[in-house]
C-alpha cells in the first residue's frame, strides 16, 4: 500500500425507481483507494455494498437504476461521465470484478479458454496463441492443476472452488490496478473460503493490485483488509484501519456487528448476540439516522437529522450523534 | 454419440409398429366404410368390391396382409382415387408439402428469432410493443382467417401475388402467401419464446461477468447471450415442425396447394383406409425424425448434454 490514491469515490448516489418510490440504495458514499490497498466494505444484505461497486464501473442496470450524483475518479478521470467505449477499455482491464456465485458467473456454453482469451485479446492486443499461453499461466498461478488441459473444458466440469479460481485468474489476467471482489467466498464452503482468500491475498499482493472486498463477513475483512468501511442503509457509517475498527469500534452498529460474531472463548450457555430489529426500508427514507430504531443509545436528535462525520485518530471516523462534539461540520 | 443416434433411429421401428397397429384397428371402428354411399350399392357389386380389396377376409388376416405390404413400403391401392395407388399420391404430394413446410419453418425461425432479439434488447420501448402486438395477432388469428385475408390484400387488391395453386403454375411466387400464412403463428410463438428467454439470459450472472470484462454489447449479445437463449427455441422446433406439416392441411385447402394435406382430410371423410394409414405413417416418421434432429442439435449447442 502506498500513498498514491488511484480511486476516489465522491458523494456517490445511486437510486432505483420502483413503484413504491425511490430506493436510495447508495446515498452519499465517499472513500479513497490507494495503490495496493485492500479495502473492505462490510454491511448486511441490502446495505448498498454491491450497488456501490457496480456504480464504480458504471454498470448499474438502467432503468430502474440511476446514478443520481457524485463522482468516481480513477486517476483523476470521472468514470461516471466517461463515454461507453472508453469505460469498456477500463472494465476487465484496469478495474476488474469477480462475483459472488462462481456457479453462475461463468458462461456455461463457452469453454474456459474462450472466456479467458477474449478478455486478454480485447485488452492486451495479443494474438490468440499468446493470449492462450497467458491464460494458462494465470490459471496455473490461481492453483488450477493441469491448466493446459483444463482450459479447454467447460465450466460444468469444474467445482465451485475451482470456478472461483478461474474467475480470479480471469479477473487478474490483464494486471488490473483494482480488483473488485463482490462476496467472492460467500457461496463456498468454509475450507474452500480460506483457500480462495489466501489465493487472492497472495496474488494481489504479488501483482500490486488494490482490492475492494465486499462482504458481510467480519472474519473475511479482518484477515484481508487494510481499511474497513461499514455500510448501513446506503451510507458509510464508520471507517478506519482494520485494527482500530476491531479494537475500538465507535458506531453502535459496528459494535453490534462485532458483538454478533461467535467467539471461541464464549460460554456455550450464553446466547449469541444479535442486533434487534430489521434493516430499514430504504424507500423514501427521511433525513434521520437510519439505525436509530435498532440502536440502544438512540436519542431524540437521531430521529430528526442524519449525524455528521466525527473524526478520530488515524483516519478513523464515524457518523453518529454520540460524537457530536468531535464532528467537524455539524 | 453415434451409437446413441443409431439406437434412437432403431427405436423408430417399434414406435411405428404400434402407431400402425392402433390406427389400423381404430379406423375400422369408425362407422361407414370406403364403399358406403347415400344410395346403397347393390349387394353383388359390394361383395365383388370387398373381395377385390380383400376386405371379405377376417380382420386379423387383413392386418397381417397390410403389415406385409407396409414393410415393403407398399401402401396399396387407394379405395377412392381408383386410378392411383397410395404410393403415387404420397410421392406426388409429399415434396410439395415438405417444400411448403420447410419454407414456413425457416420463415418462422429466422423471423421469430430476429423479432425476439429486437424486442428483448428494446424492452418496453416502441419496437418491443410493436413486436408483442404482432405476436399476439399471430397467435390468436387462425390460419383459415389469415389465409383469405392475405389472398384478399395481395392477390385481389394489390394483384402482386397469385391467390392460389403452386410453383408449377405460377413459379416461385406461388409459395409466398401459403408459406407466410402457415408460418405466422409459429413465427409469433418463436418471437415470444426467444424474447422471454433472451431477457432471462440478459439478467443472468454470466452476462454481468461478460459486461464487467469490457466486452462490447454486440459481442455480449451474439457470443454470450444467444447460444443459451436459443435452446428453448430449438426444443420447440420438433413439435413446431410436425405442427407446421399438419397445419398445412388447412393452408393447402385455402391456397389449393397440391400437397398431401388435402388428400389426408378427404381420405378421413371417405374412409379411404389405405390412404389414411399411409398419411399417418408419413406424419409419424416426420415427427419422429424432427424430434431426433432437435435432440442432436441440442447436444451440439449445450456442452452439459452428452449422449451415451
Amino acid at each position: 500500500m502506498t500513498d498514491e490514491v488511484i480511486l476516489q469515490v465522491r458523494d456517490l448516489k445511486t437510486y432505483f425507481k420502483v413503484d413504491e418510490g425511490i430506493v436510495k440504495a447508495v446515498d452519499g458514499v465517499s472513500f479513497d483507494l490507494h495503490r495496493g490497498e485492500t479495502l473492505g466494505i462490510v454491511g448486511e444484505s441490502g446495505s448498498g455494498k454491491s450497488v456501490t461497486n457496480l456504480s464504480i464501473i458504471n454498470m448499474i442496470p438502467s432503468p430502474p437504476g440511476r446514478i443520481a450524483g457524485g463522482q468516481v475518479l480513477f486517476h483523476g478521470k470521472d468514470l461516471l461521465t466517461m463515454p461507453a467505449d472508453e469505460i469498456r477499455k477500463i472494465r476487465g482491464n484496469k478495474i476488474s470484478m469477480i462475483f459472488q456465485d462462481p456457479m453462475t458467473s461463468l458462461n456455461p456454453f463457452l469453454r474456459i479458454s474462450t472466456q479467458m482469451i477474449e478478455t486478454i485479446q480485447l485488452h492486451q492486443g495479443l494474438d490468440k496463441q499468446a493470449a492462450k499461453e497467458k491464460a494458462i499461466e494465470m490459471l496455473r498461478l490461481a492453483g488450477i492443476p493441469a491448466p493446459e488441459t483444463r482450459i479447454d473444458q467447460y465450466p460444468h466440469q469444474f467445482s465451485g472452488g475451482m470456478r472461483q479460481r478461474v474467475m480470479i485468474a480471469m479477473g487478474l489476467s490483464c494486471n488490473p490496478e483494482i480488483l473488485i471482489a463482490d462476496e467472492p467466498t460467500s457461496a463456498l464452503d468454509v475450507t474452500i473460503q480460506a483457500q480462495i482468500l489466501e489465493l487472492m491475498k497472495d496474488l494481489t499482493h504479488r501483482l500490486g493490485t488494490a482490492v475492494i472486498m465486499i462482504t458481510h463477513s467480519l472474519g473475511v475483512v479482518a484477515g484481508m483488509c487494510d481499511t474497513i468501511c461499514v455500510m448501513y442503509a446506503g451510507r458509510i457509517v464508520e471507517r478506519g484501519p482494520t485494527a482500530e475498527i476491531f479494537e475500538d469500534p465507535k458506531h453502535p452498529y459496528t459494535r453490534g456487528l462485532i458483538r454478533s460474531v461467535p467467539r471461541l472463548d464464549q460460554e456455550h450457555t450464553e446466547r449469541l448476540y444479535s442486533i434487534p430489529g430489521q434493516p430499514p426500508n430504504v424507500i423514501d427514507l427521511p433525513d434521520c439516522c437510519p439505525f436509530y430504531p435498532r440502536c440502544d443509545k438512540a436519542m431524540d436528535i437521531c430521529k430528526k437529522k442524519y449525524p455528521a462525520q466525527a473524526q478520530f485518530e488515524n483516519g478513523h471516523s464515524a457518523s453518529c450523534w454520540l460524537y457530536a462534539k468531535e464532528a467537524t461540520n455539524v | 454419440m453415434a451409437r446413441y443416434f443409431i439406437r434412437r433411429a432403431l427405436s423408430l421401428i417399434p414406435t411405428l409398429f404400434i402407431i400402425i397397429t392402433l390406427s389400423f384397428f381404430l379406423i375400422r371402428l369408425a362407422p361407414g366404410g370406403p364403399f358406403a354411399r347415400e344410395r346403397d350399392v347393390p349387394e353383388a357389386i359390394l361383395q365383388n368390391l370387398l373381395k377385390r380389396y380383400h376386405m371379405d377376409e377376417p380382420l386379423f388376416k387383413q392386418y397381417l396382409r397390410y403389415m406385409g405390404d407396409v414393410i415393403r413400403w407398399d401402401f396399396g391401392p387407394s379405395y377412392r382415387y381408383r386410378d392411383l395407388t397410395v404410393n403415387e399420391i404420397i410421392d406426388r404430394g409429399l415434396p410439395v408439402s415438405m417444400a411448403l413446410g420447410v419454407t414456413s419453418l425457416l420463415l418462422a425461425v429466422v423471423g421469430g428469432v430476429s423479432v425476439g432479439i429486437i424486442s428483448a434488447l428494446k424492452q418496453n420501448r416502441w419496437q418491443d410493443y410493436v413486436a408483442v402486438a404482432i405476436a399476439v395477432i399471430g397467435i390468436s388469428v387462425p390460419l383459415f382467417v389469415m389465409g383469405p385475408v392475405l389472398q384478399l390484400v395481395f392477390g385481389m387488391k394489390l394483384k402482386i401475388l397469385p391467390i392460389g395453386q403452386w410453383i408449377s403454375t405460377h413459379g416461385l411466387k406461388a409459395i409466398i402467401l401459403p408459406a407466410l400464412t402457415l408460418s405466422f403463428p409459429y413465427f409469433a410463438y418463436i418471437a415470444r419464446l426467444s424474447r422471454a428467454s433472451i431477457l432471462e439470459v440478459l439478467r443472468s450472472d454470466y452476462i454481468r461477468t461478460a459486461r464487467a470484462k469490457g466486452l462490447k454489447e454486440s459481442v455480449v449479445v451474439w457470443k454470450h447471450v444467444l447460444k443459451g437463449a436459443l435452446l428453448p427455441v430449438v426444443t420447440y422446433l420438433g413439435p413446431a415442425f410436425s405442427g407446421i406439416v399438419v397445419g398445412s392441411v388447412v393452408v393447402e385447402s385455402v391456397f389449393l396447394v397440391p400437397g398431401i394435406g388435402r388428400p389426408f382430410v378427404q381420405s378421413a371423410l371417405n374412409r379411404d383406409y389405405t390412404l389414411i394409414m399411409a398419411e399417418v405413417v408419413v406424419y409419424s416418421v416426420i415427427l419422429i425424425i424432427a424430434n431426433l434432429v432437435v435432440d442432436l442439435v441440442y447436444g451440439l449447442l449445450d456442452p452439459r448434454i452428452s449422449y451415451k
